[in-house]
């Protein structure tokens, strides 16, 4: 490894490692409350849909609403978690139930 | 602002007791469940913020960086996952009842007895 | 009592439980003014004593391990509990569903969502393993990997390949594999025990690099138990919802 490469690399990762918290507080605070209204928003809309089918799909809405927020709460792990859980697989387990049910009644 | 997260939790509480309270359907009340239950979500991360704080991974952040508390995360995230499997069971539910009764009316599984 | 007084007697109820609610919420120290010692503890400590940077997951399965193993078992109980409700709604049935219904793919799926499906059936599995095996050092763990995991199950159902989705998952070794994760978190805590620590203290070795993927002990291991036994409680519930809807389909055709 030439010195030069050397160089680049430690610069590199001294950019990496030591970058302190970047964004401003204040459009922090704004995203958070943006979000917050939203998931108020987008929860009445859930429980206010009464078609349940019409219901899974704004649910799944919710659910990456609902992840976004937790992003700007600074928790990567619960995102991902209501992310894969609230958009993907109770999305799935409701429309299963939904069609087992819907056939019943024909 | 410092107190908007819990009037937005207070509110979403409201909003899907109100569905559950109002529904027709079982499917519908479950799923106005689950927005319940995501109120609580809120409401513990809510309470573990930093104002300025880096999410609690140290990968590649020096060990000393403010970060957020970790624990409420912790319990968030294993909610999440089984609050899933829950309304699984809830929804086995649902359909053992509509076989039974050949209805999904909350309001017409009460009076069905005997 | 009819719909409407229903409605009132419960927005009047809802107005005073939401008013103690509040008036308690609003007595916390507010929103980003955390108070309490024990997040700024464990966020100083954790990397130093167990080798892990993800903070959340050595929390979740080192610190407060045993409330995790509870949390996994509800998890346990919960697609046990599917899986003998529907199982016997399917046995009650004369017989169980035809063999014909299986080869077909869901109504209305077309072409273009059956290759999207199954192009993707690899490249998910790859990452819902890439996080079950990486807890300790990213956002990552067992919990989500394994849904992530079961995912890539489900997306093989969705391509209309409903004999190759249970043919990968044969309802016999789906049940094995999710008791064998139950049990494994279970019997590493046990392991502890035999070896003279307290249950589930971390007695593997730590590694030297902190982060890597082979450090922070029993973390690792834990987590892998929990992916697979979450992976296997989700193909076991979404395989017992799928065939709960092809026995309406097959006596939809019988009648």
């Amino acid at each position: 490894m030439t010195p030069r490469v050397a160089d680049a690399l430690a610069a590199a990762y001294r950019l990496a490692v030591v970058t302190p918290y970047t964004v401003q507080p204040a459009l922090m605070d704004a995203l958070q409350v943006v979000l917050l209204i939203l998931v108020a928003a987008g929860a009445t809309v859930v429980a206010l849909t009464r078609v349940p089918v019409r219901q899974t799909v704004a649910l799944s809405a919710y659910g990456l609403l609902l992840a976004v927020l937790f992003l700007a709460f600074q928790a990567p792990d619960v995102t991902l978690s209501e992310l894969v859980v609230g958009a993907v697989a109770l999305p799935i387990l409701l429309l299963l139930a939904l069609t087992r049910v819907r056939r019943r009644e024909k | 602002m410092s107190y908007l997260p819990f009037f937005v939790v207070a509110w979403i509480l409201g909003v899907g007791l109100y569905g559950i309270v109002t529904s027709r359907h079982l499917v519908h009340q479950i799923i106005c469940l689950i927005v319940v239950q995501s109120s609580t979500y809120v409401l513990i991360l809510g309470v573990g913020y930093v104002t300025g704080a880096v999410a609690p991974y140290f990968y590649d952040i020096p060990v000393h960086t403010p970060a957020v508390d970790p624990v409420v995360q912790a319990l968030a995230l294993t909610d999440v996952v089984v609050e899933a499997a829950v309304t699984a069971l809830l929804l086995a539910f649902a359909i053992q009842a509509h076989k039974r009764f050949g209805t999904l009316d909350p309001h017409e599984l009460v009076q069905l007895k005997g | 009592m009819t719909p409407a007084l229903r409605r009132w007697l419960f927005l009047l109820g809802i107005a005073g439980f939401l008013a103690f609610y509040l008036w308690g919420l609003t007595r916390l120290p507010g929103f980003g003014r955390y108070p309490g010692p024990y997040g700024f503890v464990i966020n100083r400590i954790a990397v130093g004593q167990t080798n892990a940077t993800g903070v959340v997951s050595a929390v979740n399965f080192e610190y407060r391990g045993f409330d995790t193993v509870g949390e996994e078992f509800i998890l346990f109980a919960a697609a046990t509990g599917v899986a003998t409700v529907l199982r016997q709604l399917r046995d009650e049935q004369q017989g169980g569903p035809s063999r014909a219904a299986f080869g077909e793919a869901p109504s209305g799926t077309t072409d273009a969502i059956r290759l999207a499906s199954l192009v993707f059936v690899g490249p998910v599995a790859l990452f819902g393993w890439f996080l079950a095996s990486h807890a300790q050092t990213d956002p990552s763990g067992g919990f989500q990997g394994g849904v992530v995991l079961a995912t890539a199950f489900v997306l093989i159902y969705l391509a209309g390949q409903f004999l190759a989705f249970r043919r990968v998952s044969p309802a016999d070794l789906v049940d094995s594999v999710g008791a064998v994760g139950a049990a494994g978190f279970a019997a590493i805590g046990l392991a502890a025990v035999v070896l003279g620590f307290a249950y589930l203290y971390n007695f593997l070795p730590l590694g030297t690099v902190p982060g890597a993927v082979s450090s922070s002990g029993t973390i690792a291991l834990i987590s892998f138990f929990v992916g697979i036994e979450v992976a296997a409680a989700f193909i076991l519930i979404v395989g017992e919802l799928v065939e709960q809807t092809l026995l309406v389909r097959a006596e939809g055709r019988n009648s």
